[in-house]
């Protein structure tokens, strides 16, 4: 249970890669429990059980927006074509097609792997004592 | 432009993928201290300085005005220059395998040991106090003897137990007693290093900048790495026979519970 979220064997991961999963997974699970509790709030009659569950939706708002913002620090391409999307008007779609292409350009003109930034992409070891 | 400047480096995207591939293989067996210690951030090159949460009077403040300044431990920019051969990059665009970057290697494994020496024994020029400088725990003699390690092991792990330290422990061990450790066999021939990871029940890490062994709680909290830019390949300059590269990051670190580590001096 505790490894379904590596779709790679665990030991041949990076202690990053593992933590990057674990994140992924957490950042699906509070979007689940979102599409959750807006169902259920579009049929619940009781005001007091709605207000608990409004409330309740709220730390997943809160939960999912942690989760996105670690995982978009630690992947700076994300990062750049997030900021081409996220808390823009207009056209959304069109946004990040545009986005999209600014930043794997980018990139790929200074000679960066595109799924990278420019760091090693290191960051913490912890649990990776090899 | 980032101010690594790589696209100023006559060097191709196979190249770079090259570098910083090799480069990654080398640096992580030996960036001990990652493996131990709590990671915070990478927060950017622009991030200068860690939050101490603390203030200093000011003496001179206007009159009828209390004056206090924060207190924040500055990042400290750590490189490691190297060059590598054009021909050489030349050859790794042909697909050559055995492309010569000794130098690049030596930085890795340079800058590295730099980072482990800073989180375990400090920095002072740079505001780092290590860990083995800020245990408040006395320190424990490791000795030449290797067949003794469990027994100084085992002491350190009660010392931190009896302190109210919860585990799991691990220990980060110079080169020179990893591989005496690496080469013992107990009595029964069971490998040395197996027994001190059981005794610790935590990792146990080859720790090259570690004088002796270090051994703490990893159990987070107590011990604070904060990166700024992490480690990553800048271009210097570059003539007709070499590029002249730079591996670079910059990081504070500090120690929040100065019990939770033992020295083992060598």
């Amino acid at each position: 249970m505790g490894t379904e979220q590596y779709h790679e064997p665990p030991s041949e991961l990076p202690a990053a890669t593992r933590t990057f999963a674990r994140l992924c997974t957490s950042l699906t699970e509070e979007a689940e429990a979102i599409g959750w509790y807006e169902q259920r709030l579009a049929i619940e009659p009781d005001r007091d059980a709605r207000a608990i569950m409004r409330d309740a939706q709220g730390e997943e708002f809160k939960h999912f927006s942690m989760d996105l913002e670690f995982l978009l620090r630690r992947t700076p391409l994300w990062r750049e074509i997030a900021e081409g999307i996220l808390f823009t008007e207009g056209d959304i779609v069109e946004h990040g097609e545009e986005a999209e292409e600014e930043a794997v350009e980018d990139e790929a003109s200074r000679g960066v792997p595109v799924t990278g930034s420019e760091s090693l992409g290191i960051g913490g070891l912890k649990g990776d004592s090899a | 432009m980032s101010h690594l400047l790589r696209e100023h480096a006559p060097i191709t995207q196979e190249g770079w993928s090259r570098l910083d591939s090799e480069a990654r293989e080398r640096v992580v067996p030996a960036l001990a201290a990652r493996k131990l210690v709590d990671f915070g951030g990478p927060h950017g090159w622009a991030h200068s300085a860690t939050n101490l949460g603390r203030t200093e009077g000011v003496s001179d403040a206007p009159e009828g005005i209390e004056g206090n300044v924060r207190r924040v431990l500055p990042l400290v920019e750590a490189r490691a220059p190297f060059a590598v051969a054009r021909s050489e990059l030349a050859d790794a665009d042909r697909g050559a395998e055995d492309v010569d970057l000794d130098e690049l290697d030596t930085a890795a494994v340079r800058i590295a040991t730099a980072e482990n020496a800073a989180v375990f024994h400090g920095w002072s020029a740079a505001g780092i106090t290590g860990i083995a400088e800020a245990s408040t725990q006395d320190a424990i003699p490791l000795g030449e003897d290797c067949e003794r390690y469990p027994r100084h092991v085992a002491m350190a792990v009660d010392a931190l137990r009896a302190a109210g330290i919860e585990g799991p422990y691990g220990m980060a061990l110079g080169p020179e007693a990893h591989t005496n450790g690496l080469e013992t066999s107990q009595h029964g021939g069971y490998p040395l290093l197996e027994h001190l990871r059981e005794i610790l029940g935590g990792p146990l890490v080859w720790a090259p900048g570690v004088q002796g062994a270090v051994v703490l709680s990893v159990g987070g909290g107590h011990f604070l790495f904060e990166s700024g830019q992490d480690l990553s390949i800048g271009y210097e300059s570059h003539d007709a026979q070499s590029v002249q590269l730079y591996l670079e990051e910059s990081f504070s670190f500090r120690v929040a519970t100065p019990e939770a580590a033992v020295a083992l001096t060598p």
